[in-house]
């Protein structure tokens, strides 16, 4: 997995809170593969990108030109609700975003970030409220985002410290995979099972 | 120092803690088709399915609702042919159990693990679906989980998790006629929003839930995920015993006796604190629905739909004036004017036997006055349904009575909501476009679907004589 170290990056506002993952792709997508050469991008937002014709809606911010590059969302509650498709995270990283800043995210969509190198980064909502309204303000303005420091640097100047588990901030930084974090555990495991199977052999 | 019924279990599988996060044991884990991502990393990275007895697999999501008794190679649709078609050789492959499209035990994953005993009392569960919150209504803890911590555990049986956070939610009184598990978990949702339970593990504790049945409990806990919650759980009673007795994977014998013991033994001691307590009073509680994009856009059948300028949160007020729009609804308006266009009652929230009942009993000897269906939550749910003659209640009264799957609650079958049209649902997301693109869907209890089927509007069942 690739590491998560720093990302200066066009960074867009997303008012609107409680944006569940059947908007980030509508379930209609996910029986597309996915592969190095086709990747989920085209599905990212799609109701919200496009009209019923296929063509962009000029309204949403994605669509508009200073956001075109857009790398870091900047949302406000819950964001990431609902659904544990983890083509929703797949549709922002092929898209190329690669951090949401929000106060709160749906607790699976925020493991899917993590397990995809993607990074979650917590700031309280009147900070992420300051940071959309300057956004706004300044189209195609970057954020600054160093995970060593879990610090968030405005268009202004001004420095914010995001939350994020320290074990989660290692994944990351190391673009570990966790299916090797828990075969590094082989011997206990097997221990375990020994030990759970034997008072309860009819979960074996 | 006593314990709740989560830290038992949670304690009972951790096998290494190192404080900020833990190795946790995953007892059971349940497959769908959408486990594709899963199953083709595994064979990429060359890994194998550890334990491949301790997954069950059914196809649910893609599985048509009409004439796939006639075989794979007949799905219409391609792109579902191809995913169930590759469903069931993954199962194979990996030798994992699989219910395949035309498997007389096929149905919805979060319907089956119940049915067949494989979800149990004490059990740490998962599933790539986030209604994996269904199964805590047995005392298990059960949680979704994303495509990649799905390989973890076919590939190593353990996930490694931070502890969440436990929030208890007492409804004690005595729920009116005509009230539900459905009404009493949107009242819950509305009550603390859809990201009250985030990184929280909810217990519903209570005479309500002590006297509700083993389905009432489910569809309460499937729906824990609406809140935002990592799962949702009951402790496990004689109810619950009675319901897992003699299914095909339920203990037996000396074994069915070792495990009673242990699973007396899981329910919250006295005394035990959670991080977080909710309260609610179940006599209070009204058929309630939903009239907004949000499960936590709820409200009882008798109120109006509110202005959103009456919402003090102000990213709120933003919310309820789109959803507003999208619903194509006015603030004022009664809720049991709001008139329906398609009616849908099934899913792993409500498409078991007890509630396919309860919306036989409302529709018996009527008819319906909008277009409708009802798809059973797994093929012996349907079984159980026509030995008892409810598919020709259902029939009679002029719904559809079709075969078990995901169906009209993801929509990802092709069973859909046109655009702009209104559905009376029984399933547990009114997000926009989840029963199809610009579909507007209102969630209710099974018997207030098929009042609403009756009389073509919103309607508070009670009032049906």
């Amino acid at each position: 997995m690739k590491p998560f170290i720093q990302l200066t990056a066009v960074a867009a506002p997303f008012d609107m809170a409680n944006i569940d993952t059947d908007k980030i792709i509508p379930a209609r997508f996910l029986r597309k593969l996915r592969t190095i050469e086709k990747g989920y991008d085209p599905w990212m937002f799609y109701d919200m990108r496009f009209d019923a014709d296929g063509n962009e809606k000029p309204d949403f911010i994605l669509n508009q030109t200073p956001w075109r590059n857009t790398g870091i969302i900047v949302a406000a509650e819950n964001f990431g609700c609902g659904s544990s498709r983890e083509g929703a995270v797949y549709a922002m990283l092929d898209w190329g975003i690669r951090a949401v800043i929000a106060p709160s995210f749906g607790d699976i969509h925020y493991a899917n970030e993590i397990q995809n190198g993607m990074l979650p980064a917590i700031l309280a909502e009147e900070h992420c409220a300051v940071l959309r309204a300057q956004l706004k303000a300044t189209p195609g303005a970057s954020l600054s985002i160093d995970l060593e420091t879990q610090t968030i640097t405005g268009p202004d100047g001004k420095v914010y410290r995001f939350e994020i588990e320290s074990v989660f901030k290692e994944r990351l930084l190391k673009g570990l995979d966790d299916v090797g974090l828990v075969l590094q555990e082989l011997p206990a495991i097997e221990a375990f099972e020994k030990r759970h199977f034997a008072i309860m052999p009819w979960l074996a | 120092m006593p314990q709740t019924l989560f830290e038992k279990i949670w304690s009972q599988h951790v096998i290494v803690d190192k404080g900020n996060e833990a190795l946790l044991y995953i007892d059971r884990n349940l497959v769908h088709e959408g486990a594709f991502h899963a199953f083709g990393a595994l064979a990429k990275e060359g890994r194998k399915v550890r334990k491949p007895r301790q997954s069950l697999a059914t196809a649910d999501h893609y599985v048509p609702t009409v004439g796939c008794d006639k075989g794979l190679a007949n799905v219409i649709d391609a792109d579902a042919r191809e995913m169930i078609r590759l469903f069931e050789e993954n199962g194979a492959n990996n030798g994992i159990r699989c219910f395949g499209m035309n498997d007389p035990q096929q149905g919805i994953v979060h319907v089956i693990g119940p049915e067949t005993g494989f979800t149990q009392p004490g059990i740490t569960l998962t599933c790539g679906d986030s209604h994996t919150s269904t199964h805590g209504a047995l005392g298990a803890y059960a949680f979704g989980i994303g495509a990649s911590q799905l390989k973890q555990v076919l590939a190593t049986q353990c996930l490694w998790q931070k502890k969440p956070k436990t929030l208890r939610i007492t409804v004690d009184g005595k729920l009116g006629a005509g009230v539900t598990g459905k009404d009493v978990i949107l009242a819950i949702i509305a009550k603390i929003g859809t990201a009250g339970g985030t990184g929280h593990v909810i217990e519903y504790a209570g005479t309500v839930f002590r006297t509700m049945s083993m389905e009432g409990r489910l569809t309460v806990c499937n729906m824990s995920i609406e809140a935002g919650a990592r799962a949702g759980m009951i402790a496990p009673d004689d109810t619950t015993y009675q319901y897992l007795a003699g299914r095909e994977y339920a203990p037996k014998g000396a074994q069915w006796d070792a495990a009673l013991g242990m699973w007396r033994a899981l329910p919250t001691d006295a005394g035990a604190t959670f991080d977080r307590e909710v309260t609610l009073d179940g006599g209070a509680i009204e058929p309630t629905l939903t009239w907004g994009t949000t499960p936590e856009e709820a409200l009882p059948v008798s109120a109006v739909i509110p202005d959103p300028a009456s919402f003090a949160d102000a990213n709120k007020c933003a919310h309820a004036e789109s959803a507003l729009r999208y619903m194509g609804l006015k603030p004022g308006t009664r809720l049991t004017d709001i008139e329906i266009d398609r009616v849908f009652i099934g899913t792993c929230t409500n498409g078991r036997i007890d509630d396919l009942r309860a919306a036989a009993a409302v529709l018996k000897g009527r008819k319906v006055t909008v277009q409708g269906w009802v798809s059973p939550g797994s093929t012996q749910v349907k079984r159980d349904a026509e030995a008892e003659g409810l598919h020709r209640v259902f029939e009679e009264a002029g719904l559809e009575w079709r075969a078990s799957g995901c169906s009209g609650c993801a929509a990802m079958n092709g069973d859909s909501v046109p655009a702009g049209l209104r559905s009376a649902s029984t399933s547990n997301r009114n997000f926009e476009g989840r029963q199809g693109k610009g579909a507007r869907t209102h969630l209710m209890s099974p018997a207030m679907a098929a009042a609403a089927a009756i009389t073509g509007r919103v309607t508070d069942v009670r009032t049906l004589a």
